[in-house]
């Protein structure tokens, strides 16, 4: 019950940054140059003024801002994105039929990185200063500073054309038409290396907080309390220490989730994903503004949506949050 | 210690030398260090900040911060057994088992995550192979003889939802679920308020008569000492420089550092009493109210809204000092932080020199903030890191109007006047101790000559020896420059030395006001008595060695 | 006696430059970015000298292998361009974009997080929603509408990474002035009738500072980031050389002449390196809280 509470108060707090992000895609929308007008007319080749001013009424483009901004938000509540003209589909549509591609990569790359990126963490804090966390560490910094697309591409020259392990790009072989597990080996192998490009420089975000936190924790009053009770290094690491440093690794773990849909767009551009992110940088270079901005807006729930779970979970993992 | 044949030692630490890393400002943290504790019996280690008491405990569990810090000489025999010779594991089976700790933290000491009731459970998970009924029995029987109410409920409580000393007790519980043959107590009882201090001493005693525990119990408080001690040791800079029966150390100490440490015990005798019927009243308070909110409602959660200042009126008339004592959560300092504006309260009038400062608008505020200086706990916090003295200093007379090259010259002055070198000016606040900082906190209250000044703990975060000075500095200065003041204090030894009149706070209310020599001789509220009664050492008057220590 | 007497100062204290450098030392990683970030830098400004002209003309035959022709060290790509002068004039463009882009969002950030942080209260309601509207949207696909939007001038595109990485630092000076404004010197200084501006700018911000600084190398690390991901999908200024483009030119090429694509991403790689090393270092001689051994 109380639980519950918590919930619906979070998702509370959550609406007006939900608020504001529709009026930020508004704003957007209205900066760039030309309107659906615009695009219409451009389509159809040219029209008189009389038929322009026509359509603008139509479309309610004559009437005053915030009135516009009510029935955008209006439309945005019910995830309608307007229409395409450039895949001639409603942008709903469109959208929800890449959502699953992109969903598929963001789970695997999250739980990819966080749990090695934790257990690496934790092994060098435990031998810091070691040979061991050198090597971890090092390459922890080096996955850090090397970008996801030169990554990616690196990837490909290496496991694809040189060795031949792994497909260059797409979900799944093309007319193949596996089934059964045979189609999610089918999927797994084609996700490999997208995985692998994307996530590595997530894990080295968690590898680092997950070193520095447990290294913080381990001075901590409480670890020597457990020590002066005689309990041995294993047992301080999980029960006393790994607890307590997971804590900002969770939060780590919220916050990250938008830094790591905007890191899809380029990963699934150079593996051919059919997901929101090549989609994004389709409609950039083909002017397609409401499938852009649906696809902010869309992202951005699903942020929001994310960080309420992460939100839920940290409730549950630490015992200092009152739920009432 | 009249037993006829004396118990044998629990605890020998023989020319136990701890070496501190290159760099540090000596060579050794312990020095030589000899130490016995019997069974039964318990010893009192004091020293002030920086003494290397707490790092005996750690030589003697063998749970130093090694290799930067690590025993270079000497033998810890426990029981008989050199500790030195013990493997790790075996040294694990003694730890929590038959020698066992209490920190001075109650809140970080105990895991966040975990509940009091696993805590205390793991130690007998570590040390027995007791079934899991029979430890949640010892469990609750142990919460019940530190008396935490309510075992059963407490037993799946985490730390955060109990009070500070219900953790510390939690902590006894923990320590002595086993019977442990020693126990360190490393200031178990400076984080707490007074009346908690005594109910925890007092359980440690009982306990220990029980089960004839040796105690090795550090502190820097003569108070504490005088309440518990059968033995004292006194350390200074790694060295022992006495030891003996309580009694003895603390009435006819043989050593000037002792006897210096002694003196500086302020005396529970509050000053011939002077009367003020005459003078005007500079600040007068008259039922002030502060609630902290419960912020946000339904978006951020519902907290309880906390009274914190009820119905407090005073009046301060000048030259007088006016004592607000209270435990912690009993709305002291918010009275400070109120009368000074810091804060806003909530209702109430607050009138400096018949001009109204809760009501004045910021340009008449900012005018009058002048004339009400304050003094804070912290001399580490409060003053700014990055800014050299002599800008501290002169900050509030340029603030006001005063010329640079004016302020600064006055600032110098200042320094003198707090018994501080000239050339402090120039240096920053990191380059000082505690103490100098404090006199550099009282230099600039004093730089706008302010009528009234609010000090809030000056001398709380301080050594006892420093504490002294700053009491008699501040003493001295209110004669000189005819300072009223109202001196917020927890410690009613503290507020003895200097009060005229203490108010008594409880909850938010003043319970009991009057001349500080009556209201210690007649107390009539109850809680003023239970804070009376709970003065660590109330018994023991420090003898008077001042002439000898000076 | 210990019964401290007044100081009587003696001794010169090491100046403060002097103890920076000197925790800073104690870190090697810390050292070698400094060597890696001062070879960044002199590649930027040897750039005029090696190609004075446009280091997007022709230089010489295309898809000459590295180390093979004195004239061009570095090979050329497909169209013949020379990958040593891109990767001189790239240092310049990516050292420009990164600072402007992390001045910008540090200055803004901080403004932002410093007044939330300070007055508390429903101002920082209402800024913190905002910055956390900012934050929920993907950075990378707000880039990509800005830069829709606006164009792929060089301008337009500091601004646009400005505009999506302010809010970290804002956070970060909202949390520092949380912390300090309840400080008892900053209490101290209200008591003396100090005015607001002033607290917050010269008491509390010179304090606030530190891991400020430190969180700009990791922005100017994620701009130069941000950057080369626009370029390498050819959305950045087409009249500059660019690492991310020059990568994004080489992807063409790729299964045969994979180098085109490799040089320039390992310059990014050591740059951004670089930077997080000497943010580490910064930090261990700024905020010397974690000790070690």
């Amino acid at each position: 019950m109380t639980i519950l509470l918590y919930a619906i108060r979070r998702l509370v707090q959550a609406v007006p940054v939900v608020l504001l992000i529709m009026v930020g895609t508004f704003l957007l929308l209205h900066l760039a140059p030309g309107d659906i007008v615009d695009a219409l007319v451009g389509d159809m080749g040219g029209a008189d003024a009389a038929y322009i001013a026509r359509l603008r009424a139509e479309y309610g483009l004559d009437e005053p801002v915030w009135v516009q901004l009510w029935i955008y938000m209006g439309k945005l509540l019910t995830f309608d994105f307007g229409w395409s003209f450039v895949h001639e589909q409603p942008v709903s549509v469109i959208l929800f039929d890449r959502l699953g591609t992109t969903l598929l990569l963001m789970i695997t790359s999250l739980s990819f990185a966080f749990s090695i990126g934790v257990a690496l963490g934790a092994i060098a804090a435990r031998r810091a200063y070691s040979l061991t966390d050198n090597i971890i560490s090092t390459l922890g910094l080096i996955f850090y500073a090397t970008p996801s697309f030169f990554l990616g591409l690196m990837f490909i020259v290496l496991f694809s054309v040189k060795l031949g392990w792994f497909p260059v790009g797409g979900v799944q072989t093309i007319g193949s038409f596996y089934t059964g597990w045979d189609r999610v080996i089918d999927i797994a192998r084609h996700l490999v290396l997208p995985t692998a490009s994307l996530s590595l420089i997530f894990l080295a975000f968690y590898l680092r907080l997950m070193r520095a936190t447990v290294l913080e924790v381990a001075e901590l009053d409480f670890v020597r309390t457990a020590r002066a009770k005689g309990a041995a290094e294993g047992r301080l690491m999980i029960h006393h220490i790994m607890r307590n440093a997971l804590l900002p690794v969770v939060t780590l773990f919220g916050l990250q989730f938008s830094t790591l849909l905007g890191g899809a767009v380029v990963v699934e551009t150079i593996f051919s994903l059919p997901g929101l992110g090549q989609l994004a940088y389709q409609a950039v270079t083909q002017r397609d503004m409401n499938v852009l901005m649906g696809i902010v807006f869309l992202s951005s729930i699903l942020v929001v949506v994310v960080n309420f779970l992460v939100d839920l979970l940290y409730a549950r993992i630490d015992a200092r949050i009152e739920l009432t | 210690m009249t037993a006829p044949a004396a118990p044998p030692p629990v605890l020998e630490m023989v020319q136990v030398r701890v070496a501190l890393p290159p760099g540090s400002d000596r060579p050794h943290a312990l020095e030589a260090l000899d130490l016995t504790v019997r069974a039964g019996e318990t010893v009192c280690l004091v020293g002030e900040s920086g003494s290397g008491k707490s790092l005996a405990a750690g030589a003697i569990m063998r749970l130093l911060p090694e290799p930067q810090v690590r025993m270079t000489g000497g033998t810890v025999r426990f029981d008989g057994t050199d500790l030195a010779t013990l493997s790790e594991p075996a040294m694990r089976a003694l730890r929590g088992n038959r020698m066992a700790m209490v920190f001075q933290e109650p809140m970080t000491a105990l895991n966040p995550q975990k509940t009091v009731g696993w805590q205390i459970d793991e130690v007998l998970r570590l040390h027995t192979d007791l079934p899991r009924r029979a430890r949640r029995a010892r469990v609750l029987e142990m919460l019940e003889q530190v008396r935490i109410p309510d075992p059963a409920s407490a037993i799946n409580a985490h730390p955060h939802q109990i009070s500070g000393g219900q953790r510390q007790r939690v902590m006894i519980a923990m320590a002595l679920a086993l019977k442990p043959r020693l126990l360190i107590a490393d200031e178990p009882t400076t984080a707490l308020d007074v009346t908690t201090q005594l109910a925890i001493l007092r359980l440690i005693r009982e306990l220990q008569r029980d089960q004839g525990t040796g105690i090795l119990f550090i502190t820097h408080d003569f108070g504490v000492v005088a309440e518990i001690a059968d033995r004292v040791a006194v350390l200074r800079h790694g060295v022992l420089v006495e030891k003996g029966p309580a009694a003895e150390v603390l009435n006819r100490p043989r050593h000037a550092y002792t006897r210096a440490l002694v003196a500086a015990v302020p005396a529970l005798r509050p000053p011939a009493p002077r009367d003020f019927t005459e003078s005007p009243v500079v600040l007068r308070a008259e039922a002030m109210r502060k609630t902290f909110a419960a912020r946000g409602g339904f978006l951020s959660g519902r907290r309880k809204a906390v009274v914190a200042v009820d119905d407090v009126s005073f009046d301060l008339r000048r030259g007088e000092t006016l004592g607000i004592v209270g435990e912690s959560g009993s709305g002291k300092t918010t009275v400070s932080r109120c009368i000074t504006r810091l804060l806003e309260a909530d209702g109430g009038r607050v009138t400096l020199d018949g001009r109204d400062i809760l009501s004045a608008d910021a340009r008449t505020l900012r005018a009058m903030r002048a004339d009400i200086q304050m003094i804070f706990q912290d001399p580490q916090a409060s003053l700014n890191p990055r800014k050299r003295v002599v800008d501290l200093i002169a900050q509030g007379p340029m603030v006001h109007g005063m010329p640079r090259a004016q302020a600064h010259a006055r600032a110098r002055q200042l320094l003198e006047l707090v018994e501080l070198s000239p050339a402090a000016a120039d240096r920053y606040p990191h380059e000082f101790s505690g103490g100098q900082r404090q006199r550099i906190g009282i230099a600039r209250a004093l730089a706008l000559e302010p009528k009234v000044i609010v000090a809030d703990e000056p001398v709380s975060a301080l050594d006892v020896s420093v504490q002294a000075q700053v009491l008699r500095l501040l003493a001295d200065l209110r004669e000189r420059l005819e300072l009223s003041m109202v001196f917020v204090t927890h410690d009613l030894r503290v507020a003895a030395q200097l009060c005229d009149r203490i108010a008594v706070m409880e909850k938010g209310r003043v319970v009991e006001t009057g001349p500080t020599a009556a209201l210690f001789a007649a107390p009539t509220h109850p809680y003023t008595r239970a804070l009376l009664s709970s003065i660590p050492g109330r018994d023991w008057s420090p003898p008077d060695t001042r002439h000898d220590a000076a | 006696m210990s019964l401290a007497d007044p100081i009587a100062p003696g001794g010169a204290t090491p100046t403060r430059a002097s103890v920076f450098w000197r925790r800073y030392r104690r870190n090697r990683a810390a050292v070698l970015g400094l060597v890696l970030l001062g070879g960044v830098l002199a590649m930027a400004a040897l750039a005029g000298f090696y190609e004075p002209g446009n280091p997007l003309r022709r230089a010489a035959a295309p898809l000459i292998p590295p180390f093979t022709d004195l004239a061009v060290p570095l090979g050329t790509d497909q169209l013949g361009r020379d990958i040593l002068a891109g990767i001189l004039h790239g240092a310049r463009i990516s050292l420009l974009i990164g600072l402007v882009a992390t001045l910008l969002s540090i200055g803004f950030g901080v403004l932002v997080g410093a007044v939330a942080g300070y007055f508390g209260g429903w101002v920082d309601d209402v800024l913190m929603r905002i910055t956390e509207a900012f934050q929920t949207v993907p950075n990378f696909v707000l880039l990509l509408a800005l830069v829709a939007i606006l164009g792929s001038r060089i301008e337009y595109i500091v601004l646009a990474i400005a505009i999506v990485s302010w809010t970290a630092p804002a956070r970060l000076a909202r949390a520092e002035f949380m912390a300090l404004r309840k400080r008892e010197f900053v209490e101290a200084v209200r008591n003396l009738g100090v005015g607001h501006s002033s607290i917050i700018f010269r008491e509390i911000l010179p304090n606030a500072l530190p891991p400020v600084i430190v969180y700009a190398s990791v922005i100017m690390a994620l701009a130069i980031l941000l950057e080369s991901a626009l370029a390498f999908l050819g959305l950045g200024d087409p009249n500059y050389a660019s690492w991310g483009n020059m990568i994004g030119q080489g992807r063409a090429v790729l299964r045969t002449d994979w180098y085109v694509a490799a040089i320039p991403g390992v310059a990014i790689v050591l740059t951004v390196l670089s930077f997080s090393l000497v943010g580490e270092g910064l930090n261990e001689a700024l905020n010397p809280r974690q000790k070690k051994g």
